[in-house]
């Protein structure tokens, strides 16, 4: 084989090979780093927060705007602290409403935020104190079932 | 008994002498490989042969097991009502695991086997010592670009059966069953993280060719230089390059994807 077809193959191959790494890094698979621009943190404190997980999403009606970076266990609180960043375009007033959602039935969990009505807005760093736990579904069920056995109660009684 | 514990010894002295042989011999690649890319000629030659080569057989497998994933995960998501997530079942076992790993095994099956049996013809036919007597080492001459054109043409081989397995996937999933096109994408992007996922498959399918590359070149340099001895090299060198892979990617994986 000639000297310039074999460089012809070799260059079609390795030109093959970046674009098929190129198809997945576009088509098949996000960029992580583009989506969220130069961010800052800011955590939350909640009483249960279910199945979240470090690099869950965070959304402000359902547009992506950040991900959970960490999650610990503040010791004197008895509290978890979710640790989540933040697109730096994006800010929120100070009684912002931190919720952990699901989404879909049985989809994954997710930190939601409901922004309020403040006109001072969050720093990079600062705490959101109104939360809301994540939904833990035997304690749905067991509250229901008790005000079910409630009812059974009284209800001879009429 | 004493024969079967001086067995024992005999074979765990062995392993470690040619563990260290081998990592000796890597060094001895590494130290030579400036002198080879002096003639890129060489290492271009050994990338036609070890990938361009290797084309047809990783895109069709890649395609076919694309085509299997798709329908076997659609039988079984169907039944969740989750069809939809037929993309990232498909993009995620193709990327994170199976493209590298499969690719691996095919690779060192068809590039690798052909690299030993070059090398090993070549110590039976004094090739190797007729290069050393004239001065010009066999290392720089004839190792390091094999070993070079397995390492760079792996990634990309990788690449391009992840690639075609997921067009194989869309194929059976939205084109013959009927899974909506845009669901089927979105849902695949939204799971599949470049840094997260990809590259990780990236550097899984490096370290698989540095792997295979260097286990084959190897046992063709080391083969006893007979017919016999040729052909066991080969062997040698898929049943190896096969259980380093597979070995490899565990460990990997348990680093990387720790949930």
């Amino acid at each position: 084989m000639s000297r310039t077809t074999l460089d012809l193959w070799v260059g079609v191959f390795v030109a093959m090979g970046i674009a098929a790494l190129f198809f997945l890094a576009i088509k098949v698979g996000s960029v992580s780093g583009s989506d969220i621009q130069s961010p800052y943190t800011l955590t939350a404190r909640f009483d249960n927060i279910g199945g979240l997980k470090a690099r869950a999403p965070v959304k402000v009606a359902g547009v992506l705007v950040g991900r959970v970076s960490e999650i610990r266990y503040d010791n004197e609180r008895f509290q978890a602290e979710v640790v989540f960043s933040v697109d730096g375009r994006y800010k929120f007033p100070t009684d912002t409403f931190a919720n952990i959602l699901t989404s879909g039935l049985l989809g994954e969990q997710y930190l939601g935020l409901d922004p309020g009505g403040e006109e001072k807005m969050l720093a990079p760093g600062d705490v959101i104190k109104k939360t809301q736990s994540a939904v833990v579904l035997e304690k749905l069920i067991s509250q229901f079932m008790f005000s079910k056995a409630a009812e059974g109660d009284t209800a001879p009684a009429k | 008994m004493g024969g079967v514990l001086r067995k024992l010894g005999s074979l765990a002295i062995n392993g470690v002498w040619r563990l260290g042989f081998i990592t000796r011999f890597f060094w001895m690649i590494l130290l030579y490989s400036g002198q080879s890319f002096t003639r890129l000629h060489l290492t271009l030659r050994e990338l036609y042969f070890s990938g361009v080569m290797s084309l047809l057989i990783i895109l069709v497998s890649g395609l076919f097991v694309g085509l299997v994933l798709g329908l076997q995960g659609y039988e079984t998501l169907q039944r969740y009502g989750a069809s939809e997530s037929l993309g990232t079942l498909v993009a995620l076992s193709l990327v994170r695991e199976l493209g590298p790993v499969v690719a691996g095994l095919l690779f060192a099956s068809r590039a690798g086997s052909a690299v030993t049996a070059e090398i090993g013809l070549m110590k039976v036919t004094e090739q190797l010592k007729a290069m050393d007597m004239m001065a010009v080492s066999p290392i720089a001459r004839v190792v390091a670009p094999r070993f070079w054109g397995g390492v760079i043409s792996m990634p990309l081989l990788a690449a391009l059966f992840s690639a075609m397995g997921v067009f194989g996937g869309w194929l059976i999933g939205v084109v013959a069953i009927g899974v909506d096109d845009g669901a089927f994408w979105a849902q695949m992007q939204a799971a599949v993280d470049f840094r997260y996922d990809v590259l990780n498959g990236v550097i899984k399918s490096c370290v698989f060719g540095v792997a295979v590359a260097l286990i084959a070149v190897f046992e063709g340099y080391d083969c006893v230089p007979t017919a016999e001895g040729v052909s066991r090299a080969i062997t040698r060198t898929v049943v190896s390059s096969a259980l380093a892979i597979l070995a490899l990617d565990f460990v990997m994986t348990s680093f990387m994807f720790r949930g």
